[in-house]
């Protein structure tokens, strides 16, 4: 774990850029988190994606699936592919300021 | 008072655990229902053989109202739904089931219609499962006539039963080409969903290696969204495209229909959230499950069931007297990994220790780790007598308890995820 400073607020990080404490985050590193990931400008509807992550990641204690994502906040996953290119799930989960998504086993 | 049992599901973890319930109360103090919606009992770990003639579906069959001791109710119906808030089951037929206790054990429901094209035309010409026994069987022929071209196997997305299961199959056609002497004529691609071979790091390193060495194509991070069946293309919802001469496939996964039928009993994906340690359910305390059709974060394997039904068993006992849970099920998992001819290799892990090198049950062996051997293969084979005559029946397997043994593991690494 690394401290890394984003928007300037420095906040701990793993090794691939995810924050390790989600208290650290706030809506200027998540803009910063999207342009350095290739998403260049933050919509409503990416916003409703990341507010949703980070609820179910605070709430649970996990995050959602790619599946489950496009089931429960209404998001179609082409549209996720769409606004979070590559992985919907861990672009939304580094951007929203939560651990990276373990996946299942 | 006599208490009511209803156990949903008389698949493995059903079967098992409706057979230890039964040895353990008498016919007096419990009755023990359970309910299924047929009466074959597919030995799941066998399809795997099937498409390349290893097994008959007829020889994994058997009776499900067979693997039943005497003194079990065996109801066969679809579920219709679960009343949690009125201790009642609803059957399709119409019947109504009160429970003080209920046992969760439909497993999970594959879900092809979810793929956009994957079940259109070409669906089992083309684009086949080998997760179903008809799925296996169509497959099978249509193996034994291609004679050359694109194969791609395929994981669309996981949670999946027997997550090795995709790996096996690429494996197994590595050696069936060999041994049909076509093995030149076929390009071999293996596509998941996955970032890497397997979930955990040190397996997915060694099983990605052994990929490589039978020249499989390792695509990764392939989230599969569309299939066309006819003109041969599964097609990534990054905008990926793959050709396929033949696709084998490994459909998304869900609970049962009933589940997501019933108020406050699943998720999203009709799974049962449940207590990883106790196996008690979030819904109701008297709502217990157990294998496939948890949320549990461990593989949704054979052996995981057998192991959850240590301390399932116990906590149902407890649960009926009063007592306090027991909270030991440590997600320990065990799964066999056929490699092709003739060899196979095993994994053992739970929540916390990942598949690691080294020997099982313990130091001495006798078998390795993470290590293609012989004796492992025996192991998997041998497993299906193993399964129908002690698992099911609810019979300690001597030298494998619940709780992973730590001894015989060579730790490489200190983390755990
Ligand atoms: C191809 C393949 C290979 C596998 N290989 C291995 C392996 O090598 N090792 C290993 O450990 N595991 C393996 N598994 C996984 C293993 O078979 C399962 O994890 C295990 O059977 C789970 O047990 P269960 O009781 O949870 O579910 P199941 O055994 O699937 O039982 C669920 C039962 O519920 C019934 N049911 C579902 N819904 C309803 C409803 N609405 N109404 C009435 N009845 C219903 C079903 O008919 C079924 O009988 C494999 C699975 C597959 C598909």
């Amino acid at each position: 774990m690394t401290a890394l400073l984003i928007a300037e607020t420095s906040v701990d990080v793993d090794a691939e850029g995810f924050l390790t404490n989600p208290d650290q985050w706030n809506e200027q590193i998540a803009e910063e988190i999207a342009r350095e990931s290739g998403v260049p400008a933050l919509t409503d509807r990416h916003w409703l994606v990341i507010r949703y992550m980070r609820d179910r990641y605070l709430a649970t204690g996990t995050a959602p699936s790619i599946r489950s994502l496009g089931k429960e906040s209404g998001v179609p996953i082409k549209e996720l592919y769409a606004l979070f290119p590559k992985g919907p799930a861990k672009l939304a989960a580094k951007i929203g300021g939560i651990p990276k998504p373990r996946g299942c086993i | 008072m006599k208490k009511q049992i209803v156990i949903l599901g008389g698949g493995t973890g059903g079967t098992m655990t409706a057979n230890r319930l039964r040895r353990h109360f008498d016919a007096d103090e419990a009755e023990i229902h359970v309910v299924d919606r047929d009466d074959r009992h597919v030995y799941q770990p066998g399809l795997l053989f099937v498409p390349f003639g290893l097994a008959q579906v007829d020889e994994i069959v058997r009776p499900r109202h067979r693997q039943l001791r005497s003194g079990i109710d065996f109801h066969e119906s679809e579920v219709e739904s679960v009343w949690i808030e009125r201790d009642e089951v609803l059957l399709e037929d119409g019947t109504v089931l009160p429970y003080d206790l209920l046992v969760i054990a439909t497993g999970a429901r594959l879900q092809p219609e979810e793929t956009e094209g994957l079940t259109g035309p070409g669906w089992n010409e083309r684009a086949f499962t080998f997760y179903t026994p008809d799925g296996a069987d169509l497959l099978q022929r249509a193996l034994e006539s291609f004679d050359g071209g694109r194969v791609v196997v395929n994981l669309i997305d996981m949670p999946i039963k027997c997550p090795v299961a995709p790996l096996e199959f690429a494996f197994l056609a590595d050696a069936y080409f060999h041994e049909r002497k076509i093995r030149n004529r076929v390009e071999l691609i293996f596509a998941t969903s996955l970032d890497g071979a397997f979930t955990k790091p040190v397996a997915s390193k060694h099983l990605a290696g052994l990929l490589t060495e039978k020249d499989i194509e390792l695509v990764t991070e392939f989230n599969a969204g569309e299939v066309d069946g006819v003109g041969g293309k599964l097609s990534s919802y990054d905008g990926r495209d793959l050709d396929f001469d033949l696709l084998v496939t490994v459909p998304l996964h869900g609970g049962a229909a009933y589940v997501e039928r019933s108020p406050g009993l699943g998720d999203a994906l009709g799974f049962v959230p449940t207590d990883k340690s106790t196996l008690q359910t979030l819904a109701q305390p008297n709502v217990f499950a157990l294998g496939d059709a948890t949320d549990l974060p461990t593989s949704k394997a054979g052996s995981v069931t057998h192991f959850e039904g240590d301390v399932l068993t116990e906590n149902i006992v407890r649960f009926l007297e009063g007592r306090e849970l027991d909270s030991s099920y440590d997600g320990h998992a065990n799964c066999f990994i056929e490699t092709g001819f003739h060899k196979a290799l095993l994994i053992d892990f739970n929540y916390e220790t990942e598949p690691l090198p080294g020997r099982f049950p313990s130091a001495v062996g006798p078998l390795p780790l993470l290590r293609e051997s012989r004796l492992n293969h025996l192991g998997k084979l041998m497993f299906q007598w193993v399964y129908w005559h002690m698992l099911l029946p609810g019979r300690e397997i001597p030298g494998i308890g619940p709780a992973m043994p730590q001894a015989g593991k060579k730790h490489l690494t200190t983390t755990t995820t």
